[in-house]
C-alpha cells in the first residue's frame, strides 16, 4: 500500500514538474544552506585548531594579569622560571614594541619582538632562509634581525631581504634570517614581525621590561601541572595574586573550539529557519494541490479509498517533495562547501552526519507541513468533491 | 431470486440553516439480482439523493437500506468505503478517469484500495478491459481515447471488483448518439451476462432499454413498472435511429 502510494505520488508530481521543482526550491535552499554553513563552520574549526596546534602544542604563555605596572617582568625572571619549574623544558622572553622599519625609500610600521634562541622552537616556527637568533647574538648584543614574510614583502617586495640592512627606529640591523609563514589567518598576523636578540631590543625600545614569557611544557600531559606551577611561583615571587596569567595552548584550543562550534550551531540554526520557510511553501502548494484535485479525491473515495489511504497518499507526496528537495539541497550544499573550502585552502569535507540530519529534518518538515493539507483531503465529502470541477 | 437491493421507508432530510428539506420521503422498493433498472425523474425529484444513498456515499436520515441482505445504512465512513470498494461499481457521467494513469491503471484503482497485489490486480483489470472490448487500448491514457472509449474504461473499472451492483449516473449523458449507443450496448451485454444494473437517467430512450423504470417526483416513487414488450427498445432499433 505504501509502495502504491509512492508510485501514485510520483505520477502526480511528474504531471507538474516545474511546480514540483519550485515547491522544492525552499527546501533545496534550506538544506543546502544548512549543509554548506555547517560544513564551512566545521572546516573553519578544523583549520583554526590545526593552526593553533602548529604553534607548538605544549606552548605556555605567561603575561602579567595586571597591566597597570604593578607587576613587571624582566629578563632574569625567565632564567629563574626555568630553574624553579621542572615541568618546562625551555622558555624565552618576548619584549614587544611598535616600531617603524625602513629600507631605502620603503617604510613600514610593524612589531619588534626581542627574544632568545629557544623561542623559535617553543612557538613552533621555522625559517625560510638564513638563520635564527643565536646565543652569541644575545650575549654580544648584535644588530641582527630575523623578519617575517609580511615585513620582507613590505620592505623588499619580491626580492630577498637576506643580508640587507634595515633601519628599525633608526637602528641599523642586518637581516640574517627570514621566517616561514605561520599560515595563520586568525588573530594577530604572526608574519608581521621583526625579531631581534632581546639585548638589542632593549636598546631600541629603551626598556628592559619584557611583555611576556613563553615556555614549553615537557609534554602535553604535564602542561596543566606546569601551568599551575608557574602561576604559584609567579604569585609568590611578585607577592601578588595577579602576578601572572598563564595560558596553555590546550586552554586556548578548547576555548576557541567552543566559540567556533557555537558559531557553527548558530549558522546552522539560521539556515534551519529557511528550511522552515521551505516547509511552509510545501504546505501552501499542497493546499492548492488538494483544492485542484478535489474531484480526483472524490473519485478515489467513491471507489473505496478509506480516509487513511487518501491521507497517506498526500503525505507521501509532500514527503517525496521535501526529501527530494533535501537530497538536491544536500548535493548543492556539499558542492558549495567543497568549493568554499578549497578556495580558502581549508581541509575537510562534508560530515555525513550533517547530511543524514538534514535529510531526516527535511522529511520531517515535509510530513509535518503536509499533514494539514492531507487531513483536509482525507476529510472531503465524496459527494461534494465529485460535484466539483 | 434474491434481492440485491432493498429499501424500506428510506428518508433523507437536509438541514439548511433552520429549514429542513426532505429530499426523499419514504421510498420502498427492491431490485432482484440480475435486473436492469432505470431510475428517472425531473431535477429536484430526489434522484441524485437516492443515487448517493444506493452508492453508500451518504447515509439515510431514517429507514433501511439492505445491500445483498446486509443493512448498510448505519455504517462508519471507513466501513462504507469498503462496501463501495467491494460491492458497488460506479459509472459516472463524466467518466472520472485519472488523467495521469493509463486505462489499465485506472481499472486497477479500486483493486489497489482492496489491497490486491500487482499481478492479481493486473489480471483482473485486463479481464475487465477485455470484457468492454478495450484490451488493445490498455496502455493509452484517457486523453488518447474517445469519449465512448473513456466511458467503456469507466465501465471496466466498475466491473473489475466484481461488485453486487453497477450504479450508473447518466452514463451516456456526455456522449454523442453513436458512442452513447456503444455504451448502452455494453450495459445490455452485461445485463445478459447476469449483472445487476441501476441506471439513473432523464433520457427516456436510455430508460426504455431497461426492464423496469422507477419514476421519482418530490422525493416519492410515482410509478414503478416493468417496461412492457411493445415499448421496450432493442439494440436493433437503437442502431436504426
Amino acid at each position: 500500500m505504501i509502495f502504491e502510494s509512492m508510485r501514485m505520488a510520483w505520477r502526480s508530481l511528474m504531471l507538474g514538474k516545474l511546480r514540483a521543482f519550485l515547491t522544492m526550491l525552499g527546501i533545496i535552499i534550506g538544506v543546502g544552506a544548512v549543509i554548506a554553513l555547517i560544513s564551512i563552520g566545521q572546516a573553519a574549526t578544523g583549520s583554526v585548531t590545526s593552526q593553533i596546534q602548529a604553534l607548538g602544542s605544549n606552548l605556555i604563555t605567561v603575561t602579567p594579569l595586571q597591566m597597570n605596572g604593578a607587576v613587571l617582568y624582566y629578563p632574569q625572571d625567565v632564567t629563574w622560571l626555568k630553574q624553579v619549574v621542572p615541568q618546562i623544558s625551555a622558555d624565552a622572553p618576548l619584549m614587544t614594541g611598535a616600531v617603524t622599519s625602513d629600507y631605502g625609500a620603503q617604510s613600514y610600521s610593524t612589531t619588534l619582538m626581542g627574544t632568545t634562541p629557544p623561542s623559535l622552537k617553543i612557538q613552533g616556527r621555522s625559517l625560510a632562509a638564513g638563520r635564527y637568533i643565536i646565543a652569541s647574538d644575545v650575549n654580544y648584543r648584535r644588530d641582527v634581525a630575523v623578519i617575517g614574510q609580511t615585513v620582507e614583502q613590505q620592505l623588499f617586495g619580491v626580492r630577498s631581504g637576506l643580508g640587507q640592512t634595515i633601519y628599525v627606529d633608526g637602528t641599523p640591523l642586518t637581516v640574517v634570517g627570514v621566517l616561514k609563514t605561520a599560515g595563520g589567518s586568525f588573530g594577530a598576523n604572526e608574519d608581521d614581525v621583526i625579531l631581534t636578540p632581546i639585548t638589542t631590543a632593549e636598546e631600541i625600545l629603551g626598556t628592559n621590561r619584557i611583555s611576556s614569557i613563553i615556555a614549553e611544557a615537557r609534554s602535553a600531559s604535564v602542561a596543566p601541572l606546569a601551568v599551575a606551577q608557574i602561576e604559584a611561583v609567579m604569585d609568590t615571587r611578585f607577592a601578588n595574586q595577579n602576578a601572572a596569567m598563564v595560558v596553555s595552548q590546550d586552554q586556548i584550543l578548547s576555548t576557541l573550539s567552543t566559540i567556533t562550534s557555537t558559531l557553527t550551531l548558530m549558522l546552522g540554526g539560521i539556515a534551519g529557519i529557511s528550511l522552515l520557510v521551505g516547509g511552509i511553501g510545501i504546505m501552501n502548494i499542497m493546499l492548492v494541490t488538494v483544492a485542484e484535485r478535489t474531484r480526483e479525491i472524490g473519485l478515489r473515495k467513491a471507489i473505496g479509498a478509506r480516509r487513511g489511504a487518501i491521507l497517506t497518499q498526500f503525505l507521501v507526496e509532500s514527503g517525496i517533495l521535501s526529501l527530494l528537495g533535501g537530497a538536491i539541497g544536500a548535493a548543492l550544499g556539499s558542492l558549495g562547501a567543497k568549493l568554499m573550502a578549497s578556495a580558502l585552502g581549508w581541509s575537510g569535507g562534508v560530515a555525513s552526519s550533517s547530511i543524514v540530519l538534514a535529510l531526516g529534518f527535511s522529511l520531517v518538515v515535509g510530513i509535518v507541513f503536509g499533514m494539514w493539507p492531507a487531513m483536509r483531503a482525507s476529510r472531503l465529502d465524496p459527494i461534494e468533491a465529485l460535484r466539483q470541477g | 431470486m434474491a434481492d440485491v437491493i432493498r429499501v424500506e421507508d428510506l428518508r433523507r432530510t437536509y438541514r439548511m440553516g433552520d429549514v429542513e428539506v426532505s429530499a426523499l420521503r419514504g421510498l420502498h422498493f427492491a431490485i432482484p439480482e440480475g435486473q436492469m433498472v432505470a431510475i428517472m425523474g425531473p431535477s429536484g425529484s430526489g434522484k441524485s439523493t437516492l443515487l448517493n444513498l444506493l452508492g453508500c456515499l451518504d447515509r439515510p436520515t431514517s429507514g433501511q437500506y439492505y445491500l445483498g441482505g446486509e443493512e448498510v445504512g448505519r455504517k462508519s465512513d471507513d466501513a462504507l468505503a469498503d462496501v463501495r470498494n467491494r460491492r458497488i461499481g460506479f459509472v459516472f457521467q463524466s467518466y472520472n478517469l485519472l488523467p495521469q494513469l493509463t486505462a489499465l491503471e485506472n481499472v486497477e484503482l479500486p483493486l489497489v484500495y482492496r489491497g490486491f497485489g500487482g499481478s492479481q490486480r493486473r489480471k483482473k483489470a485486463e479481464a475487465a478491459l477485455a470484457a468492454v472490448g478495450l484490451a488493445d487500448r490498455r496502455h493509452h491514457r484517457p486523453m488518447e481515447l474517445s469519449g465512448g472509449q473513456q466511458q467503456r474504461v469507466g465501465v471496466a473499472r466498475a466491473l473489475a471488483g466484481e461488485p453486487d451492483v453497477i450504479l450508473a449516473d447518466e452514463p451516456t449523458g456526455n456522449l454523442d448518439s453513436t458512442s452513447g449507443e456503444e455504451v448502452l450496448r455494453l450495459f445490455l451485454e452485461l445485463h445478459k451476462a447476469g449483472r445487476t444494473i441501476v441506471i439513473v437517467t432523464h433520457d427516456e430512450e436510455v430508460a426504455l432499454h431497461t426492464e423496469r423504470i422507477i419514476h421519482l417526483r418530490d422525493g416519492l416513487v410515482t410509478t414503478d413498472e416493468p417496461v412492457s414488450g411493445s415499448r421496450r427498445r432493442t439494440l436493433g432499433e437503437v442502431e436504426g435511429l
